[in-house]
């Protein structure tokens, strides 16, 4: 087993989900809940990995269709569908996924580097890969989940 | 955050506050109210920022309030004229006061020649007297001592020796101010070992004894190789109701002083001398009250008179003189009251929905309570948007130093008239509407005031009035700044728009167009750019920031008498009163306020102009029809509009256009929500909101659709939506 | 016991500021504003040394130095005036309606321990 990072900085715990038959996993400390699906208003000429934005106890919440983030076709959202509710920076976002899988300890000892094959989407937000049990799970970095976009001045 | 850090935020919250109180005292003496109340407000508001930045240890600021205050010091107590030169000059100076607190707080600089210009006349107006003490001291060796000569005997040419020998007698008046002999002698105690004598011979029979009288004469005989200041400090506070004697002594061979003799062997002049002062002492016990109550009457006509203590006391107040019951309460807290209010509304209206799905009958108890829900849910609302109510005074309060320096810097005479301050606002439109207003105010100065041979040439007189007023009308709040300048000139405006390619050579324009033609983009007829206006900042980025809170401005001109702009702004960021549609099944809502009427189109209204605009004709001309679906893109192909609903929408600067949708279903007051808190700007809308359904409904930016007429496309910088609503996230 | 001091002042800087530094001498520590509401509070307070500025509203030092004398219940409370006034005029006037002592604003917290030590019993 290659160490990736010397001096592990211990375990931290993770939610792995389901997007078809790949898994992925985010620190949990992120993780704000999870529900059910909910049907999203569509925005007006928004990128295709936005459904639309949903009310969450009064917020608006915009919803990324995690597949169409890796380059998969759409995702036809049902009430089988899981929407994880994470905090990046000082937004909140709903990441539309098929289901939870698992919660993970895992040392950061464990996680390999992403290969260079991978397309540049995958890569600016995969942070490394886990092996757990002969599957692999690849662990996201949240702050690129959204492409960098240019804010007005709030 | 650490204590002091904390206190300091405090200071200069104050002096916020003070620099306010200042200003506005200040012209209300120039008004001609000079009544000791106000002038000493001045004053203590002066005071107070010296004394505060003193702990602070800001010496510019310390120094220029105390020249300042010296002169108001002056004029309360009646020896400087409060005439309307000095007051022009005292009015610079609270503006140069507030320079140095602002840059005390934020690190900044300041204009020192100015500064010290106005800290000359303010010396010449004072004739001096400014510069004399800038420091305090704790010296006050001027205080006259009850003269008792300190007998220097050849003592003093030995060798100092570490010893002095006190004597020490009080009288009444010591007691009086409660100060207390035994806690003198405890302090004389700490300089070093003392043995203390006590000769009671002056004590009366007790039948002749005041009980608040003064008797006793000690002798201290202290061993202290310390100075005879440190002695005398200890007596600091009494030197005036005491007779003292220090003296210095040897330390071996002193004798433990004797008591001094009885009257019946031979007195020394000191105790005779003790004698006649002690009898004078009681007699002279109720002068020092006489004293006392004599400057007390002095002043009873400028302080308030001490009966005030017996008054009921007023309502404990944070405001300076007594306005109302008042508390401070943070803004964090408001805001998220006013955030769960707002979740109640939508709760309500959700409950609603249900209700009528579970199909219950009108008249049935349920809804009846739910209707008194409604209500009830309603004026909640009202009342907490009411607590974040707020006179548009606070940004008024402003104006006046503005007007004072854009004068100067113009060399125009310009008198500022307000009116409606105490007309309330959102405190979120309040802090948004400072730019908007410091430039409209600039503006009509700069340019709409003509200079003062101009205005003298055309009968007019030199001085120049500036006219801000605020008001309530039609559920906004309306503010006008209005100037008896020039007007607008029309020929050179539209010379400028047709120059910069915004109008064509031949175009028809009203003079109320030609006159709105100023606020289009990248217009300015000032031949250079004036300081005052600033480089670029014209007014179409006041209209662009004005729209961007919901608001409208427009301008009336009447050539040779004046302009008058006029703002409109909702009276709050946090609800909307909205009319529901549907477009291709998506719920939106319009904001009531830009829609003028509702229109079923019939086909042979609708003409087609090119490939593929259409415009309706209608009210006399032809208006352009924008399929929202279209325009959000929806859907690709627009709906025919005959077969749909219009509504005649009225955009910034009167831009007008029919917005073609599938339906409308109703009207309702709904709550902001911001799309920008967790997301973006979208282009052509303004916010969103949460339905009776629970879910997220868009609300139409009218402008920016509106706008789609006048280009090809819904571009995201056309529809420049800046997060101005209320995030309520 | 611990000492009661009761400061007044009607700016919050200097209430701040004198609280924290008798707070931190161990002493416990009322507030008024203005002579008004000095003579409010002691109404429910028996403080062991008043500390109180001269420019005020309402009713300033001078006032309420001479009110509180004029209460036999308060007679013999040590007083202590803030006063950046070197003015002895001042000083003068604030001895005559019954002062007990006076500490230079701005105060050293030293020197203000200091005094109120020294006049209270």
């Amino acid at each position: 087993m290659n160490d990736v990072m010397t001096g592990g900085s211990g375990a931290r715990e993770l939610i792995a989900f389901r997007v078809g038959v790949q898994e992925f996993c985010v620190d949990i400390m992120a993780v704000r809940e999870i529900r059910g699906w909910t049907a999203a208003t569509v925005l007006p000429q928004a990128p295709g990995y936005i459904c639309g934005v949903i009310n969450l106890r009064g917020a608006v919440l915009p919803i990324v269709d995690f597949a169409v983030r890796l380059g998969l076709p759409r995702s036809e959202p049902s009430a089988r569908h899981v929407i994880i509710v994470v905090q990046i920076n000082r937004q909140m976002v709903g990441l539309l996924v098929d289901a939870v899988s698992d919660i993970l300890t895992m040392n950061d000892n464990a996680i390999q580097p992403t290969p260079d094959i991978a397309s540049d989407v995958v890569k600016s937000f995969v942070r490394g890969l886990m092996p757990v049990d002969g599957r692999m799970i690849s662990l996201i970095s949240l702050d690129h989940v959204l492409p960098a976009v240019e804010r007005e001045a709030a | 955050m650490d204590p002091m850090a904390e206190i300091r935020e405090t200071f200069f919250q104050e002096c916020e506050e003070q620099l306010a109180e200042l200003e506005s005292g200040l012209m209300r003496m120039e008004a001609g109210e000079t009544d000791s109340e106000t002038v000493n407000a001045v004053f203590r508001a002066v005071h107070s920022i010296k004394g505060g930045a003193g702990a602070f240890g800001l010496e510019d600021l310390v120094h220029f309030a105390h020249v300042f205050e010296t002169a108001l010091d002056l004029i309360r107590s009646g020896r400087l004229d409060p005439a309307p030169e000095a007051m022009r000059l005292l009015l610079r100076a609270a503006d140069a006061l507030a320079d140095l607190v602002r840059a005390a707080r934020d690190g900044g600089s300041t204009d020192q020649a100015r500064i010290a210009g106005i800290e000359g006349e303010l010396r010449q107006l004072t004739g001096g007297s400014g510069a004399a003490a800038d420091e305090a001291d704790d010296d006050f060796g001027d205080i006259a001592f009850a003269a008792v000569p300190v007998a220097i005997d050849a003592a003093e040419e030995r060798p100092a020796a570490p010893g002095w020998m006190i004597r020490f007698k009080p009288f009444a008046d010591l007691y009086a101010k409660a100060n207390e002999t035994a806690l003198l002698l405890r302090e004389l105690g700490r300089l070093g070992p003392t043995r203390v004598t006590v000769d009671p011979e002056c004590l009366p029979d007790l039948a002749a004894l005041d009980p608040e009288g003064a008797y006793l004469t000690w002798t201290i005989a202290l061993d202290a190789d310390c100075s005879e200041e440190a002695v005398r400090a200890v007596f600091e506070f009494v030197e005036d109701d005491c007779e003292l004697v220090i003296e210095r002594r040897q330390p071996e061979g002193a004798a433990v002083p004797e008591p001094p003799a009885r009257p019946a062997d031979q007195p020394s002049d000191d105790e005779i001398l003790a004698l006649l002062r002690n009898a004078a002492a009681s007699v002279a016990a109720p002068e020092p009250a006489a004293e006392a109550a004599a400057p007390a009457a002095a002043s009873a006509e400028r302080d308030h008179p001490p009966q005030a203590a017996a008054e009921a006391p007023a309502a404990r107040s944070e405001a300076s003189h007594g306005v109302g019951a008042t508390i401070r309460v943070d803004l964090d807290r408001v805001d998220r009251l006013i955030d769960l209010v707002g979740e109640l509304v939508i709760n309500e209206a959700m409950l609603s929905q249900r209700v009528f799905e579970a199909g219950l009958a009108r008249a049935s108890a349920v809804v009846t309570a739910l209707d008194e829900l409604e209500q009830l849910t309603r004026e909640i609302q009202d009342s907490v948007m009411a607590i974040r109510a707020q006179p548009v005074r606070s940004v008024f309060q402003r104006m006046p130093r503005l007007v004072r320096e854009v004068a100067a810097m113009t060399g125009k005479q310009v008198r500022l008239l307000t009116d409606g301050e105490g007309t309330e606002v959102d405190k979120t439109v309040i802090e948004r509407i400072i730019d908007p207003l410091t430039h409209m105010i600039r503006n009509a100065i700069d340019h709409g005031l003509e200079s003062t041979e101009a205005r003298l040439a055309a009968g007019k007189p030199a001085e120049g009035v500036v006219k801000l007023t605020a008001l309530h009308r039609s559920g906004r709040i309306v503010i006008e700044v209005e100037d008896d300048g020039a007007g607008i000139n029309r020929e050179r405006v539209r010379a400028k728009a047709i120059e910069n390619g915004l109008i064509s050579p031949d175009a028809q324009l009203t003079d109320e167009e030609t006159d709105n033609l100023i606020f289009m983009p990248g217009f300015s007829t000032a031949s250079e750019i004036s300081d005052i206006s600033g480089r670029g900042v014209g007014m179409d980025v006041v209209r662009r920031s004005v729209q961007a809170l919901g608001g409208r401005i427009s301008i009336a001109s009447r050539p040779g008498q004046g302009s008058t702009f006029t703002l409109s702004l909702p009276l709050t960021l946090a609800v909307l009163d909205g009319m529901v549609v549907s477009v291709d099944g998506h719920t939106l809502i319009v904001p009531l306020s830009a829609i003028v009427e509702t229109l079923q189109p019939r086909a042979e209204q609708v003409h087609m102009l090119g490939v593929d605009v259409r415009v309706i004709g209608m009210r006399g001309g032809y208006i352009p029809l924008v399929d929202v679906g279209a325009a959000l893109g929806y859907r690709p192909v627009p709906a025919e509009p005959e077969k749909s609903v219009a509504l005649l929408v009225e955009g910034e600067g009167g831009v007008r256009a029919v917005l073609v949708v599938d339906g409308i279903q109703g009207q309702r007051q709904v709550v902001i929500k911001s799309l920008e808190a967790n997301y973006q700007a979208v282009p052509g809308i303004a916010a969103a909101t949460v339905m009776g359904d629970g879910r997220v409904a868009l609300i139409l930016d009218v402008d920016a659709i509106v706008s789609v007429t006048r280009s090809d496309n819904l571009r995201a910088d056309a529809c420049r939506v800046e997060p101005t609503l209320m995030p309520a996230s | 016991m611990t000492k009661t001091i009761l400061t007044v002042d009607d700016s919050r800087t200097m209430r701040d500021m004198l609280r924290m530094s008798l707070v931190e001498a161990g002493f416990r520590v009322v507030q008024a504003e203005d002579g008004v509401h000095g003579l409010e509070v002691l109404q429910a307070e028996t403080p062991d040394v008043i500390v109180t500025d001269i420019n005020m509203p309402r009713l300033d030092g001078f006032g309420f130095i001479e009110a509180v004398r004029r209460d036999a219940s308060w007679r013999s409370t040590p007083m202590l005036v803030l006063t950046t006034e070197v003015d002895p005029e001042k000083k003068a006037r604030a001895k005559a309606a019954g002062a007990t002592g006076w500490i230079v604003k701005p105060f050293d917290p030293v020197k203000l321990v200091d005094a109120i030590r020294r006049v209270a019993a």
